[in-house]
């Protein structure tokens, strides 16, 4: 498998063509719009929390392959989490994609594994990052734009 | 077909392979081959453009990436080196470096002489009509910069008007907007079509009383368009306005006369004319330059210094405050003679047919759509492939050796007014190869399999 079959696993492919969650939220009470000033893909972030639930998670934007399938997947891991268990996973796909992961920690992450072959091309973090960013910007600082710069 | 339609060597079949897509897509047969300039220089090279021998003088061109060939398609972001440029360098740096204009010792008074020569050699280069009118700046948009803090600072007043159009590089729209802001005065924009070409109409009724400047590309970074920009430029002086012509894409590709052309100020980058970066040239009609305001100030650039004022040198010399990049200026040097070497009729002849090619063989793919698409281009293919962001297309590409670039191209307004996000940018060189545009097209197949699209 080369490191690019490894980039564009059929599961991005997927996600990238049919992501889900991809629709505006009117109802959401938490927001925010993530920016990658470097080839100008943008995301934004619907959240509607309860308590410290996220009830609902959504998104729409433009960009690659890589921030698209990953902001559909990122959707579908922290529906239904806790703040702190949201921003634990994306610590964790953090180090998933910048290769700082160690392996046996890689099967925790259920689905967000096939994102693993990113940490290759170290210039595609910001792109697998950009609507984690968001999310966990809308969770803190209501209504701010994020930028990955 | 003939071996050496492109100019391969005729005892290397590889130099002119069959193009990679059926014989009506072929590029067109009737190309005049183009010649070297007779400087004497290159007596071992054959009349017909040897694309392998140039290459050989490119160190970088043999090298490899992600175990695959080099194939640098990406010339409009920055060129690559030829071995003279980067051993005049070394040389200088090895040899003879000194700081110019203030020793009396030998290195310094040769570093002062190699310095100057330069200025003599991009004044001929450009058909400018003396050294006193080339002012050495970091690069073109420092050049664009110094003319709208210096320039531009000194004529507009609130109300006043400059223009650009809707086709330029991010550093022909910010230096304005900057200086437009800062005394009140209105930065306007000609429209472009939906083919890329500049609204010649639209450029007539923008052309106000109020315009005091007017700002144009030559050649698009990020469509290729070629500007009439010896048209515009009499159009604006028969209303008495100067113009600026932004050479940064046009200089290492087109040659280029500013006496002919008649423009007032003309900015070029040395390391898109395959030379070094941190080198860049403003071209300024010396009257202009004298009656313009120093810009920087510190050493070099003054007559006299007291506590209380000073007095600045003559031009250009006004305008190089400080120690100045040296060793690029002689490797800027190198760069122009090596092209002259080649000569840009050559260049351009050559480069039209690699741009004739690709545009033939990428248009006939599905589901790619060229974004430009004026009558007169040069050097560059933007395009976008359905459903597939143009960063994807370009890491598929890259898995192949193929380096282009992908987004905006630092034309933002470009994409906005083409309705795209981004493109996918090959740009090539008098080094890229047939082969190359075959390994771009593979390339580009391989995205629509990849994706499935």
């Amino acid at each position: 498998m080369t490191a690019l079959n490894d980039l564009y696993q059929s599961v991005i492919l997927d996600h990238n063509r049919s992501p889900q969650n991809y629709r505006a939220m009117p109802d959401a009470n938490r927001q925010a719009e993530g920016h990658n000033p470097l080839c100008g893909d943008r995301v934004h972030v619907w959240l509607r929390l309860e308590g410290d639930s996220i009830q609902d998670v959504s998104f729409q934007g433009s960009g690659c392959a890589i921030s698209k399938a990953s902001a559909s997947l990122m959707t579908a891991a922290v529906k239904g989490r806790t703040k702190s268990e949201a921003l634990e996973l994306f610590d964790r796909f953090h180090q998933l994609v910048t290769g700082r992961l160690a392996p046996e920690k890689g099967e925790t992450l259920g689905k967000l594994a096939v994102f693993s072959g990113v940490s290759q091309f170290p210039i595609r973090v910001k792109c697998a990052s950009l609507s984690w960013h968001a999310m966990k910007t809308a969770l803190d600082q209501p209504g701010e734009t994020v930028s990955t710069e | 077909m003939a071996v050496g339609r492109y100019g391969g060597r005729p005892d290397d079949p590889s130099g002119a392979p069959a193009p990679v897509n059926n014989a009506s897509s072929a590029p067109a047969t009737d190309i005049a081959v183009p010649t070297y300039r007779s400087t004497g220089l290159l007596p071992s090279r054959p009349t017909a453009f040897d694309v392998h021998a140039v290459r050989a003088d490119f160190p970088i061109l043999s090298t490899t990436v992600r175990g695959k060939p080099l194939v640098y398609l990406d010339n409009a972001a920055t060129s690559q080196k030829p071995r003279s440029v980067i051993e005049a360098m070394v040389r200088f740096y090895t040899e003879e470096n000194a700081n110019i204009h203030r020793g009396v010792h030998y290195l310094s008074e040769h570093a002062t002489e190699a310095y100057e020569a330069v200025r003599g050699k991009v004044a001929r280069f450009i058909g400018a009509g003396s050294p006193r009118e080339i002012v050495f700046t970091r690069g073109a948009t420092e050049a664009i910069n110094l003319v709208a803090q210096s320039y531009a600072a000194s004529v507009l007043r609130p109300g006043d008007e400059v223009l650009i159009t809707g086709m330029e590089h991010h550093s022909n729209i910010v230096p304005w907007q900057l200086i437009c802001g800062r005394v009140g005065a209105r930065l306007k924009a000609v429209p472009i079509t939906d083919t890329g070409e500049l609204d010649a109409d639209a450029f007539d009724r923008l052309l106000s009383d109020r315009t005091r400047l007017v700002a144009v590309v030559h050649l698009s970074n990020a469509l290729g368009t070629i500007n009439p920009v010896t048209e515009l430029i009499a159009r604006a002086h028969a209303r008495g306005v100067p113009v600026l012509v932004d050479g940064a894409q046009s200089a290492p590709h087109l040659a280029v006369d500013v006496a002919a052309m008649g423009c007032d100020f003309f900015v070029f980058s040395g390391h898109k004319i395959f030379g070094p970066t941190g080198i860049g040239v403003l071209y300024g009609r010396e009257s202009l330059l004298e009656a313009m305001p120093p810009w920087q100030g510190g050493g070099d650039m003054i007559a006299s210094v007291t506590l209380e004022r000073s007095t600045w040198a003559a031009v250009p010399s006004k305008f190089e405050a400080g120690t100045p990049p040296i060793a690029e200026v002689i490797g800027l040097g190198a760069a122009l003679e090596y092209v002259e070497s080649i000569g840009l009729e050559a260049i351009a002849a050559w480069e039209g047919e690699l741009l004739r090619r690709a545009t033939d063989q990428v248009s006939t793919i599905a589901g790619v759509r060229l974004v430009g698409r004026a009558r007169h281009k040069a050097g560059v293919l933007s395009f976008v492939v359905d459903g597939v962001h143009p960063h994807d297309v370009g890491a598929i590409l890259d898995d192949d050796g193929v380096a282009v670039r992908a987004g905006h191209h630092c034309a933002q307004p470009v994409m906005e007014r083409l309705g795209v996000p981004a493109t996918a940018r090959a740009s090539f060189a008098f080094y890229n190869t047939a082969q190359e545009i075959d390994a771009l097209v593979r390339g580009i197949q391989r995205v629509r399999e990849v994706f499935g699209s």
